[in-house]
């Protein structure tokens, strides 16, 4: 048996060859992260979330403006200074007053500043709580067949990245304008000053637009590389810590080290490519700069001569230069911002589109406590696809108080009814009938207190086993809590945590066994209190010590109440007033036990099958039983 | 006037640390800010062993920081010429309005003043580039090496120490942590030299001209350098307890999104928007009460610095007039104090760079020198498995965490190649325990576990593991395709091994069915597996490594009776060339093992063949009578 085994079995060859069945952090799915610069219909639909805000915006914009031109003036009263102030023989006066210009205009500059930022970082931060606000809970109201083929990850980058870049942009966008008002500023004040020496020295911006224009697509493309690469490095990094049970399990450390090192490196290869590309601007602008200022010397000095020029206005002029080159390089940087804000306004706008399929009547009424607890299916027909019913005209009645059991092979329509009692989805045909109105005539809030529903799955929420229990019932007092919890048996293990009833639930509950969720999710049915219960069986197999409490919890559950059971197991199917057995979408029998053992059909040879549970049918066993020919 | 806010998102950077956590993995930065804040800054002694310890990493790249910080010097030696250029140019300029004259000499004079302030410019440029680029490279070099020493570590890091860290404080370590480590050389380290060497020498050069002038230009350099520091701590912690509340709200997001079903089915929508609107509204205060920090600090920085501009221009101008300074000199000092601005506001910066590499360091190191507590012997021999004999030997064993409590005691069984043993008790017992001792996940902390008479902790590690294969109860799948994940511990396996594994355990007819068979992506990010599927994909990734000892961990509980009794029936044929061991809760899993172990509190209390133990009557016998119909015992498979 020694010999048999490969040593080298996981192993990079000695060749450097990689095995060809081993990654690390693979499969990212990527979105378009650069849409259209700008997207008028993009544009017009978050204005209509900045609209509320639209009074401290226009003050945000005067505040841009106003200091602007104090970011304008101070270099003219330095000129003023100098030229008039501290000329041989000038006058003493002018400086005194050039100072009183200077400290006004400091003021008015730190008061617009204050002013401006104050009011853009806000608003950007609350137009972004809105949109996000707006998506959750529009998130609530759509229907249940959209958040089913939606993973919770996509919306989730929705509801974070997207609205996060969506802020930036309103940010930026806001103080842009106070970059393009500098840059025509300068260059105003600059001709203003003297025509043709600003002429001279605004020749070397269009060199750093071009240049610019021809730089931006390169380096944003090496630093989305260098991004790319580093979220894959990351996402391998995540992958070893999650998966590190199965790493060590199947001894592949050594090869994913290697692998590993692979896309480290390639991460260090793109960021060293993106840093060369971010730092080569730099010696480009100085030396713009420096050509500039030597242009202003040589020109200037020239012109000072004849009194052409002053040299308070060539100290102006060189403040100036040092400056004008900011608004440009962040111009260009809001191009691409724009591009991304585009793109993730019009992922936002998707949702917010998303249709409500299911939405309360205009004049639909409230499903009253005082209803008797009936359900009725009338003839439904009813398909996630229309073409393709899943429900095929099935009727039923579950009387007041009654519990009735549904049974059939996986497939057979057991969950979609579950699903329309609460209206979860709208029926095709037929009407379903809750205390004897159509669900379609009640309002979904009313109709979802008076159902209560326990699912295959439990979900628990990250809070304390109380807050899990009590859930939505706010009003509920710790007593019921605790009564309920001791009517479904979960009291004791609840008991034994650490803080009790106060015992902090780890992720999805994750610190209790799949039983005991279980019995948590039934004590949250039992303080929602209602009239109806809708259950499906968990078919997971549970220890049998918790199944024993899960199957007494369920008798106390039902007590009182109607409740409509998706059956697993033969001891809850036993225990039923009725089994309706579906095959296909179509009910095919209906009685108590003892009548169905009697008629011989599905459920009788399903039965006599002898598994301990419906599930433990293998699928061909089934379509044997299932099929009319097999007797 | 090089003012800049500081506002501004520097969209240039497109790896910044903040921006993985906010923009890139939204259920991540829950669990990585959580953390996060509960870290407090580490003692001066440790946090300075700490920094020496990341400055001695960027000195192994002897070049590439030997040019970053040379490139600092430089560039900050012509960053100071470029103000006295400009001051001698406006003098220069000056004279000759007062000469009223343009000489050769004069022109001449200013033309090199102007040729020096154009090259002054451009080695500028060029040095600040080197300086920038080499800093940031070093950075990039060490953040490369800790990764891989990170990625090993946390891959070689046992059992114990992955139960007690939750993953997400672990993907912080690495991302985050890393990432303030990686700054520390650019942004703290040299980022100081430069600053040091421009106000210090500039400083010097001011005060030497002129002190009452000097000290008016230098006036706001403590003012904006301390309130830039007290903001940045600030908002780094101000940032720390955001991520908190932001993380509550992205969890009360994810949980009703995951949870939709719930949420819908008690109508609690009402109820969590109203856990939305109040977690939204903790952040958003918050990030209002931010906006406010950095905004009156911004603004009380640049209007001092405009303040000591004032009085320079005044008490400056004042001696212009008075002839004791020329108006180049004036323009120099103001030149200077734009110049000597940005990196002042920096400061703060710098400081929390400092800050955040200290404690950022420390856990990263805390990781990086954790000891190993399953490790062997580079020099042990490796296994070799000959009879394929597995004995316990008076095995007892406790968590680290909690040593007291003993989990397994007295634990003696010996199984030879070709058996089947089960391992039955109730929840908590100590069977899974079992287990994980044998690959050593765990290490026994009494007794031993042999293979053929070797203790298993004298031998190689990775030779046992290639031995011992546990299916595990929570098979991991990775997000790649089906027949990567059934190949995981046999990367070069063919085609047909794969096949083979995969109909042996019954996986092999869904595989075929699924759009892109064996090339189907699957796990977080592709399609998803049932339990149960996932549960038969882990078997016959078990099944394609050959091993002497098979473990199933509870790993068949969501495979139905039927497709365990043909997985079994398919393996029958393997079954005599090893050891197999079966733990699990449901009596038909086990009923068939040539013997059964019941195990309570951590002991062996009842062991026989399956009929031997029903006829003992005990525990085993009354477990069989709660799970197995009374009436139809025959169901067993």
């Amino acid at each position: 048996m020694a010999e048999e085994m490969e040593t080298e079995r996981a192993d990079v060859r000695d060749d450097g060859r990689r095995p060809p069945r081993a990654v690390v952090g693979s499969h990212r799915i990527e979105e378009e992260i650069f849409g259209k610069v700008f997207d008028r219909n993009i544009v017009a639909r978050i204005w209509d979330f900045v609209r509320p805000y639209r009074r401290q915006v226009t003050l945000a914009v005067v505040a841009v403006l106003v200091f602007t031109a104090m970011q304008l003036m101070i270099p003219l009263i330095i000129r003023y200074a100098i030229d008039h102030g501290m000329q041989p023989g000038g006058d003493r006066s002018a400086l005194l007053y050039a100072i009183i210009a200077f400290g006004v205009a400091i003021l008015i500059n730190f008061a617009a500043s204050y002013a401006q930022e104050t009011l853009v970082g806000n608003v950007a931060e609350d137009v972004l709580f809105d949109i996000r606000r707006a998506m959750f809970s529009h998130l609530q109201r759509v229907s249940l067949s959209f958040m089913d083929k939606t993973e919770v990850g996509r919306l989730m980058s929705r509801l974070q990245g997207d609205v996060n870049s969506m802020q930036e942009f309103l940010e930026t966008s806001v103080l842009s304008v106070g970059d393009i008002t500098l840059l025509i500023g300068i260059v105003g004040v600059m001709l203003y000053l003297d025509f043709y020496l600003g002429l001279l020295t605004l020749s070397a911006l269009p060199v750093l637009f071009v240049v610019r224009i021809f730089w931006l697509p390169v380096a944003r493309k090496s630093f989305m590389a260098a991004h790319e690469s580093n979220s894959v490095a990351s996402g391998a990094l995540a992958e070893a810590i999650h998966g590190v049970r199965a790493v060590q399990g199947m001894d592949r450390q050594t090869v994913n080290f290697t692998l590993f090192d692979d896309k480290a490196r390639t991460n260090l290869i793109n960021h060293l490519k993106a840093a060369r590309l971010a730092q080569v601007m730099i010696p480009i602008v100085d030396t713009l700069t420096g050509i500039a200022m030597a242009l202003v010397i040589v020109v200037g000095g020239a012109r000072v001569l004849g009194q052409a020029l002053d040299v308070g206005v060539m100290v102006a002029f060189l403040f100036y230069i040092q400056r004008f080159f900011d608004p440009i390089r962040s111009l260009t940087l809001q191009y691409s911002v724009m591009q991304r804000a585009m793109a993730s306004g019009q992922r936002l706008t998707d949702v917010l589109d998303v249709r409500v399929d299911i939405q309360d009547k205009p004049d639909a009424k409230a499903l009253s406590a005082e209803m008797d607890g009936s359900v009725e299916f009338q003839n439904v027909v009813f398909g996630y696809n229309r073409k393709h019913p899943v429900l095929k005209n099935v009727s039923f009645r579950v009387n007041p108080g009654e519990t009735v059991a549904l049974v059939g092979p996986t497939g057979s329509g057991k969950s979609s009814c579950m699903s329309l009692i609460h209206r979860f989805y709208e029926v095709q045909q037929g009407a379903v009938l809750v205390g004897g109105h159509d669900v379609r005539d009640l309002t979904q809030e009313s109709l979802g207190q008076q159902i209560a529903m326990v699912l295959q799955e439990p979900f628990l929420f990250t809070g304390t086993v109380f807050e899990n229990i009590r859930y939505h019932k706010t009003e509920a007092t710790r007593d019921q809590v605790i009564e309920a919890a001791k009517a479904v048996g979960a009291h004791d293990f609840i008991m034994r945590m650490p803080d009790g009833y106060d015992s902090q639930l780890g992720q999805r509950g994750g610190n209790l066994s799949l039983g005991q969720r279980q019995l948590i999710s039934f004590a949250r049915a039992l303080v929602a209190d209602a009239k109806i219960l809708v259950l499906d069986e968990a078919t997971a197999n549970i220890d049998s010590y918790t199944e024993m409490l899960i199957q007494k919890a369920l008798v106390k559950l039902l007590e009182g109440r109607t409740g409509l059971v998706i059956a697993h197991r033969l001891a809850t199917i036993r225990e039923a007033d009725r089994i309706i057995v579906l095959q296909n979408g179509e009910l095919i029998e209906s009685g108590n036990h003892a009548e169905l053992m009697a008629n011989g059909k599905l459920y009788s040879k399903l039965y006599n099958l002898n598994y301990a549970s419906f599930d433990d049918i293998p699928e061909d066993v089934m379509e044997d039983a299932a099929s009319p020919s097999a007797t | 006037m090089r003012y800049k806010r500081a506002s501004r998102p520097s969209a240039c950077a497109p790896h910044t640390g903040m921006t993985i956590v906010t923009a890139s993995s939204p259920s991540g930065a829950a669990q990585l800010s959580a953390s996060l804040a509960h870290v407090k800054a580490a003692g001066w002694g440790k946090g300075l062993s700490i920094l020496t310890r990341i400055t001695v990493m960027a000195f192994r790249h002897p070049w590439q920081s030997g040019a970053a910080i040379g490139a600092t010097f430089i560039a900050s030696a012509f960053q100071l010429m470029i103000p006295e250029l400009l001051g001698r140019a406006v003098d220069q300029a000056q004279g000759i309005m007062a000469s009223g004259s343009l000489g050769v000499e004069a022109q001449d004079a200013l033309l090199w003043t102007a040729l020096l302030l154009l090259g002054a410019s451009v080695l500028r440029g060029l040095f600040t580039m080197v300086q920038n680029y080499y800093s940031e490279a070093v950075g990039h070099h060490i953040g490369y090496e800790l990764r891989l020493a990170c990625y090993e570590k946390i891959q070689r890091l046992s059992f114990s120490f992955h139960d007690s860290m939750h993953s997400g404080d672990l993907i912080t370590v690495g991302l985050l942590d890393l990432e303030g480590v990686r700054m520390y050389f650019s942004t703290a380290l040299v980022r100081m030299i430069f600053l040091s060497v421009l106000i210090g020498i500039g400083a010097y050069l001011l005060l030497s001209t002129d002190v009452v002038l000097g000290l008016l230009a230098l006036s706001f350099v403590p003012f904006v350098g301390w309130r830039s520091s007290v903001t940045q701590l600030r908002l780094r912690a101000t940032w720390l307890d955001l991520q908190e509340r932001l993380a509550v709200l992205t969890r009360v997001m994810e949980e009703n999104l995951g949870g939709i079903r719930v949420v819908r089915a008690f109508s609690a929508q009402k109820h969590e928007l109203e856990k939305f609107d109040q977690a939204s509204r903790n952040a958003l205060s918050l990030a209002h009460q931010r906006v406010g920090i950095r905004v009156a600090n911004t603004s009380a920085m640049t209007l001092s610095f405009f303040a000591a501009m004032g009085l320079v221009l005044w008490v400056g101008g004042a001696k212009v007039t008075a002839g004791e300074i020329t108006v180049g000199t004036l323009a120099s000092f103001l030149t200077f104090m734009t110049i000597l601005q940005m990196p002042v506001r920096q400061l703060g910066l710098m400081v929390n760079a400092f800050a955040r590499a200290s404690t950022c360091g420390a856990r990263l190191f805390g990781l990086l020198d954790m000891e190993i507590a399953v490790k062997d012997d580079p020099k042990a021999p490796a296994l070799t498995v000959t009879e394929g004999t597995l004995r316990f030997e008076n095995v007892g064993f406790a968590y680290p965490a909690a040593p007291d409590n003993p989990v397994l005691q007295d634990i003696c069984f010996e199984a030879r190649r070709g058996e089947t043993i089960g391992i039955v008790g109730p929840p908590g017992s100590g069977k899974s325990t079992i287990a994980h001792l044998i690959p050593r996940f765990y290490d026994t902390t009494e007794g031993r576990i042999t293979i053929d008479g070797q203790d298993i902790r004298d031998v190689r590690l990775q030779s046992l593991r290639r031995a011992v294969v546990v299916v595990q109860q929570d098979s991991f799948l990775f997000t790649t395709t089906i027949e990567n994940n059934i190949a995981y511990g046999d990367p070069w396996a063919r085609e047909n091994q794969i096949a083979r594994a995969s109909e042996s355990a019954q996986l092999h007819n869904y595989v075929l069915g699924l759009p892109s068979s064996y090339g189907t992506v699957v796990g977080e990010r592709g399609v998803s597996l049932s339990g149960g599927q996932r549960q038969r994909l882990s078997i016959a990734r078990a099944l394609m490594l050959k091993p002497a000892v098979m473990i199933f961990d509870d790993s068949t509980a969501a495979i139905d009776a039927a497709t365990e009794q043909r997985i079994r029936s398919a393996m029958r044929r393997y079954a005599s060339d090893r050891v197999t061991l079966i733990v699990a809760h449901r009596l038909s899993s086990l009923m068939h093992a040539d013997r059964i172990l019941f195990v309570e509190d951590g002991r062996i209390v009842e062991h026989g063949s399956h009929q031997e133990l029903l006829a003992l009557g005990g525990r085993y016998r009354a477990l069989y009578d709660l799970q197995i119909r009374p009436d139809d015992e025959t169901l067993a498979g």
